[in-house]
């Protein structure tokens, strides 16, 4: 199988901020088409690439969902030659001073998020947590340079740049979700030789970081019959260490819970073992923070599982995952999809009496 | 800002192309061999003497061609803040400890590259979706933080190992973005004016080493070479922010696009007025933008140099730069030239004459 690895660093080098996909997916879409048979857009810009069953018979679709959104930051304000900011989904500003962006006004400019000086500010301000209101951005452009250029409302990407660690992982940020697009990817070469009994629709939804919009609507649109949300859970790791975090590196972790139809649970685990896939069951009690909680609830329901890659370090610039579990994860859901036929299909969901 | 400056030295290609290859190498104070081997190479070429001392300190000597030279002691320090790895916590992850003044605030969601090896590493911190509000009104604590090396990391660093901020350099327009520009600014200005010294100067070059860790290094560079008059250069702090509170900002240090800043005093140092005058006038006569320092804290090897055997007539001059002790400082190539072209100017207008005088 090709090495993954230098498309999932493209990946990773794009903004992609939720709502503002096209630089991601401009690249994903080069990658999706020689594996599908028809590639199509979303109103919303989500990609949806459908490889059809050998047959002009109807079959069951399967949908299998990453999203391929950032978080980021926005401009608020030009202010003196810096700019005020704000987060576009869920980042803790303390992880934010000393960070590289790229603002990208009118042209792209390399930037960086800064706390105020503590002499320059009162005794309830100094030394404590920054809050997002307390940091700005400085290009060292001055002040006249800065005006032309930016404008409230301009996107501020990370840019730090992805990199290999030691032993097949992988640090950078927007590894969350870009880890699971790649696992999508490796998923469609698997089957690309395969006559397939299913159809498949691989889809890279946008805006999840902000409640999922672009799955519920792709969900929507393609109507299938079950679905997959692929996407990153919690790796142990300095701080990280309950129930809802798993050693990173040892296999991907398969979603149990409301979220979960509870056949394609015990599927996906029996595949697991089949294929000595090692793997994690993730107790979700309530919901997953996927976007499969937006795809289970779409028009008259799907069954919907979520299968996620464990990762160190969510939502930072040095988000950590594992190339090995990103090649499980495409692997479990190839064999899921060659297994997949109106037969298969049928017995998966049928009610077994208590 | 001066109407036409004198520019002599410039910095162009081959001057960035220095300062990028002496940032990104790592130096971190006890451990600074990386830093000294590139400027060993570096100058080389155009000196008469290299030694290295028994801490550390690269003592690089141009000789005078003229007699009755005078001895001017350049400093620039060679070491950079960074961290120590000092206990194995298992999974890849080290415990660690910082090395030289630093706020932890700064340390989270960066690249670390450690040991001699240069492993690639993280500092991470839990994600937001597990902390409690509590957590997320509270600064991240140094004592929860690891050097991330993966799992496939275990066993790879041992304790004592260094680990830098592994930021590489970015130039934007007069914008430099680089770790470490505390002080490798200061030298790649030692290594550009040992190329064009003056005749008249016996030119004593010093990069020290654990300035960030109490001036150790200059205190015996310049034991060593006892000269008549010493000039630390570095990049000082410029807080030239507007206040959040809407006050005028008064306490800015030095600021950006202000030229070199010359010190007057701070915590360790009264510079020498003499120096002070005499850098004045030479800034002033070549219409080279300058600035004063703000005299208040902070300090610089001349805390050290100034105090050496039976005392030694002592200045700073610092190229302005925001972020100091974090993994990206900002500075302007225009305050770096005009802080080379100060000292070279000054090179070649000094006399022994200047110390002859008072102090005040």
């Amino acid at each position: 199988m090709e090495d993954i690895t230098p498309f999932l660093l493209s990946l990773l080098s794009k903004p992609g901020i939720s709502g503002y996909e096209e630089s991601v997916s401009e690249i994903i879409a080069d990658r999706l088409r020689p594996l599908v048979d028809e590639l199509t857009i979303s109103p919303l810009r989500s990609l949806h690439g459908l490889r059809k069953a050998a047959t002009n018979e109807r079959r069951p679709t399967l949908m299998i969902a990453a999203h391929m959104d950032a978080i980021g930051l926005m401009v608020k304000t030009v202010n003196h030659g810096f700019l005020t900011i704000t987060t576009v989904g869920g980042i803790d500003p303390r992880v934010l001073p000393g960070q590289l962006v790229t603002v990208h006004g009118k042209k792209d400019l390399p930037g960086l998020v800064q706390l105020m000086p503590d002499r320059l500010l009162n005794n309830e301000t100094a030394s404590k947590a920054p809050t997002k209101n307390q940091l700005f951005v400085d290009t060292g452009l001055t002040q006249k340079e800065l005006a032309d250029l930016v404008k409230p409302g301009d996107l501020i990407s990370f840019a730090q740049p992805p990199f290999e660690m030691t032993g097949g992982y992988i640090a950078g940020h927007s590894l969350d979700n870009r880890a699971s697009v790649a696992a999508l990817t490796l998923c469609l070469e698997e089957i690309k030789n395969y006559n397939l009994d299913c159809n498949v629709v691989a889809a890279a939804t946008v805006q999840e970081e902000l409640h999922g919009i672009g799955a519920a609507t792709s969900t929507f649109s393609v109507r299938p019959d079950l679905a997959f949300a692929v996407d990153v859970t919690f790796a142990k790791g300095p701080g990280s260490n309950d129930y809802r975090t798993f050693s990173l590196g040892e296999g991907p972790a398969i979603g149990l819970g409301a979220n979960n139809h509870p056949a394609l649970t015990q599927k996906m685990t029996a595949l697991a073992e089949e294929l000595d896939i090692p793997y994690f069951i993730e107790a979700m009690p309530t919901s997953s923070g996927t976007d499969g909680m937006a795809m289970q609830i779409t028009a008259n329901g799907i069954p919907t599982q979520v299968l996620s890659m464990s990762l160190r370090y969510m939502h930072t610039s040095v988000e950590m995952t594992s190339l090995k579990d990103i090649a499980r994860t495409g692997r479990l859901l190839a064999r899921f999809i060659t297994d997949l036929n109106p037969d298969s299909f049928s017995k998966l969901f049928e009610e077994k009496t208590l | 800002m001066s109407p036409q400056t004198k520019q002599v030295l410039n910095v162009g290609k081959a001057q960035l192309d220095l300062l990028e290859e002496l940032t990104n190498a790592n130096g971190v104070s006890g451990n600074e061999i990386e830093i000294r081997e590139i400027i060993r190479k570096k100058v080389a070429p155009f000196v008469d003497e290299i030694n290295v001392d028994g801490m550390g300190n690269l003592l690089v000597i141009k000789h005078a061609k003229k007699p009755n030279a005078i001895k001017v002691m350049l400093d620039a320090h060679m070491d950079e803040v960074g961290f120590m790895i000092v206990e194995e916590d298992g999974d890849g992850l080290y415990e660690f400890e910082h090395v030289g003044g630093g706020d932890e605030r700064q340390f989270v969601s960066k690249p670390v590259s450690v040991g001699s090896q240069k492993l690639p590493g993280v500092i991470g911190s839990k994600p937001i979706h597990l902390a409690s509000e509590d957590e997320m009104n509270a600064v991240i604590s140094q004592q929860g933080m690891r050097i991330d090396l993966g799992p496939a990391g275990k066993g790879k660093a041992k304790r004592g190992d260094y680990a830098a901020y592994a930021t590489k350099f970015i130039r934007s327009g007069d914008a430099i973005f680089a770790k470490a520009l505390d002080n490798r600014l200061g030298c790649a200005t030692l290594i550009e004016l040992l190329k064009t010294a003056p005749e008249h100067v016996e030119l004593l070059a010093a990069f020290t080493v654990q300035e960030e860790i109490g001036l150790r290094g200059a205190k015996v560079a310049a034991y060593d070479f006892y000269p008549q008059l010493a000039i630390a250069v570095d990049s000082t702090p410029a807080f030239d922010f507007e206040r959040p509170d809407g006050n005028e900002n008064t306490q800015y240090n030095c600021k950006l696009g202000g030229g070199p800043a010359i010190y007057i005093a701070d915590r360790g140092t009264l510079s020498d007025p003499r120096l002070i005058r005499f850098l004045t006038e030479v800034a002033e006569e070549n219409k080279i933008n300058y600035q004063y320092r703000q005299p208040g804290g902070g300090g610089t090897d001349a805390g050290a140099l100034h105090l050496t055997r039976g005392g030694v007539p002592s200045v700073s001059v610092s190229v302005p730069g925001r972020y100091a002790h974090t993994a990206v400082m900002l500075a302007r190539i225009s305050d770096w030239q005009d802080t080379l072209n100060l000292l070279q100017q000054a090179l070649e207008a000094l006399t022994p004459e200047i110390l002859s005088g008072d102090r005040a």
